[in-house]
């Protein structure tokens, strides 16, 4: 490792009457025109080929790294040459990730858009065949399913991350936190089976309820909200929590009126997190939950809609002629991503406006 | 800290407090035992009457490669790239524009499976078709090429690199974290040495950063097992064990046949069913296991060493 580095001398030191010689560097405005003019002749290149825009830029990549490269090299000399090697590559590998993330907003933005009208959000599939119709059974299904796991999953979240902060202490601590950590890793589907499986011993085999949504989205969010919540409970300072005892005020007094208002803020985006989470989860909500195309909002009873699902029936299953079933999906995805963008945002929104003033 | 009392309100809350974190053993013990209550009859049922007649073992093999050649796509695909996302953003992006840069990573993270899924079968699985066209022509001779390559691009690599897509946000997010808490002593020292920024980084980031990055990609590879629809959406599949990664006859992934099956079937099926998602279970908890190991194990790592 040791011969790799050789100190460069890059700066003039006036030794006697001699002066060290200085390493030519280009510079940064020859680097990024080289890159650029690289860039171009791929895109030249791929145009005459006739590819498309993402070959185009691959070509352009390239060639642009190569160009730098070789002109850093023959100028600079190798060390140099191979940073601005790396660099080219890890500006790239951002880039890359980069395609897929505009392609695919791109995409269901461009496709979702042909059927985001009112009826979409008033109408049910309710004996609709070929066009009209639209999500709104599946997006208060979405709605109902949603809250009642936060119902169920909000408060045994907070307490679990109350007692790992407050409370916890040995061996029943290590074996919680170990076991939230496992929970987080459990696939979706496999939530979605035990939640079946759970109902199917007391309701019987087939069993599709609303309410099995629920415990199968639970199982997902609880983790989400007990570690985030864990994490600002810790970030409440010692003193307070002491300032309270010393004036003779309960623990359990001083966690609610103390410690729980102090990180409300940062519970609100633990909170929202995990909403956003399991929002778009369809995968336990398709083996509990199913698809029906009227709107059942009493989640005891039966199958009901729910967006995600709903999107994925249109689109596998679209019937014939199948383009109105297929623009409906699209839709639902559309709508989909932009309910868990929104509930993304509120999650910082919370974060930033609510959180407590450190100025006296 | 200061002894309080212990009054009736102390010992209710306490008491809720520690019945919820029970309450999560419970659960998860629950997870277990009645996926194999549920799971049983399978295992006990004869090879004949299961879904392809050839037992249990025979109908979970093909998913299980499944699952783990298309995780393995994933891995191999998005690992490198979320090395250099992590890299960039910690070391060569502007100071004030990093932050931002990672949450539009993270965003990545956001969109739902479901999404994902019609994305891959939409857009990218179509686009692809020219290049498995290309691949079989010119790498034919690899059995992964083997092709006939498919007419819709529905194939395994299409899924994993959907899956590679989807787990790039995890790997990266945990690999800037452990990167940007790279002590600035190491760095210093290696520039004062006269070390360029590549050199800097290949002696003293990715050395220290090396177990967060095989523990990203393990929690990467965790989530890449259980991903169920964008599978089952792009995935073409006809069972069968196969190494042809461009034809559009590929074995399922066990989440993806769940997804696929469970809504049509019944009686002995189902059973079968929920033992694959069992052997998921196991599978995604043992990488996890081992991946928090790996991530933890950093932390007593001191930074003299």
């Amino acid at each position: 490792m040791s011969t790799a580095i050789r100190p460069a001398p890059v700066i003039d030191i006036p030794t006697g009457t001699r002066q060290l010689p200085t390493r030519r560097r280009l510079r940064r405005s020859s680097t990024a025109g080289l890159y650029l003019a690289g860039l171009l002749a791929g895109g030249a290149l791929a145009a005459l080929s006739g590819s498309g825009i993402v070959l185009a830029a691959g070509y352009g990549a390239v060639l642009g790294t190569v160009a730098v490269y070789v002109v850093s090299r023959s100028v600079e000399g190798r060390r140099t040459a191979t940073d601005r090697l790396v660099t080219c590559v890890v500006v790239a590998a951002f880039g890359i990730a980069m395609v897929p993330l505009v392609w695919l907003l791109w995409t269901v933005v461009s496709k979702g858009a042909r059927r985001l009208d009112g009826t979409f959000f008033d109408s049910s599939m309710l004996g609709i065949v070929g066009p009209g119709g639209g999500g709104y059974h599946a997006v208060l299904g979405t709605v109902v399913i949603t809250a009642l796991a936060a119902v169920i999953s909000v408060p045994i979240g907070l307490l679990t991350a109350i007692y790992l902060v407050e409370y916890g202490t040995g061996r029943l601590k290590a074996a919680i936190t170990f076991l939230v950590d496992t929970m987080t890793g459990i696939p979706s589907i496999v939530a979605g089976l035990f939640a079946y499986a759970l109902f199917a011993v007391f309701f019987g085999p087939g069993v599709r309820l609303g309410v099995a949504g629920a415990v199968a989205l639970s199982v997902l969010m609880i983790p989400v909200v007990v570690r985030s919540a864990e994490e600002v409970l810790k970030l409440v300072p010692a003193e307070l929590r002491e300032a309270s005892y010393a004036l003779g005020v309960p623990k359990w007094r001083t966690i609610v009126k103390v410690v729980v208002p102090t990180s409300i803020a940062g519970l609100g985006t633990a909170v929202m997190l995990a909403l956003a989470r399991v929002v778009g989860e369809t995968a336990p909500l398709l083996v509990t939950v199913g698809i029906t195309n009227g709107t059942n909002l009493n989640p005891f009873d039966g199958r009901m809609a729910t967006l995600p699902v709903f999107a994925y029936y249109q689109l596998t299953q679209p019937g014939f002629p199948p383009g109105f079933a297929i623009d409906r999906a699209w839709t639902a995805a559309l709508v989909l991503i932009a309910l868990v963008m929104a509930l993304d945002l509120a999650a910082r929104l919370i974060g930033r406006c609510f959180a407590p003033s450190t100025r006296r | 800290m200061a002894r309080v009392p212990r009054r009736p309100g102390d010992r209710v809350f306490a008491g809720t407090a520690t019945g919820a974190g029970i309450l999560i053993l419970v659960v998860l013990a629950g997870v277990a035992v009645f996926l194999v209550t549920e799971a049983w009859p399978a295992f006990t049922a004869p090879p004949a009457a299961l879904p392809g007649g050839t037992g249990l073992a025979g109908y979970v093999a093909p998913l299980i490669f499944g699952t783990l050649v298309a995780a393995v796509i994933a891995l191999v695909v998005a690992t490198p790239l979320a090395v250099g996302i992590a890299l960039f953003i910690t070391h060569y992006a502007p100071r004030r524009l990093a932050a931002a840069l990672g949450s539009v990573v993270d965003l990545l993270a956001a969109i739902p499976s479901v999404v994902y899924g019609f994305w891959g079968i939409a857009a990218l699985a179509p686009s692809l078709v020219p290049a498995y066209r290309w691949a079989e022509k010119h790498l034919g001779v690899i059995p992964l090429f083997a092709g006939p390559a498919s007419t819709t691009g529905r194939t395994m690599l299409t899924a994993g690199l959907v899956l590679a897509v989807m787990i790039l946000p995890i790997i990266s997010a945990i690999t800037r974290e452990v990167f940007s808490q790279v002590p600035a002593l190491h760095r210093e020292a290696a520039l004062a040495l006269g070390a360029t920024r590549w050199e800097t980084i290949r002696l003293t980031v990715l050395p220290y950063g090396r177990s967060g990055i095989i523990g990203g990609a393990m929690l990467g590879l965790g989530r890449a097992l259980g991903e169920t629809l964008a599978i089952a959406i792009v995935l073409s599949t006809s069972g069968g064990i196969t190494l042809d990664l461009i034809s559009s006859s590929n074995p399922s992934t066990i989440a993806a046949n769940i997804a696929l099956q469970f809504p049509e079937s019944s009686g002995l099926a189902v059973n079968a069913l929920i033992a694959s998602g069992l052997v998921l279970f196991v599978l995604t908890l043992g990488v996890n296991a081992l991946a928090r190991r790996v991530v933890g194990r950093r932390a007593d790592l001191s930074g003299a060493t």
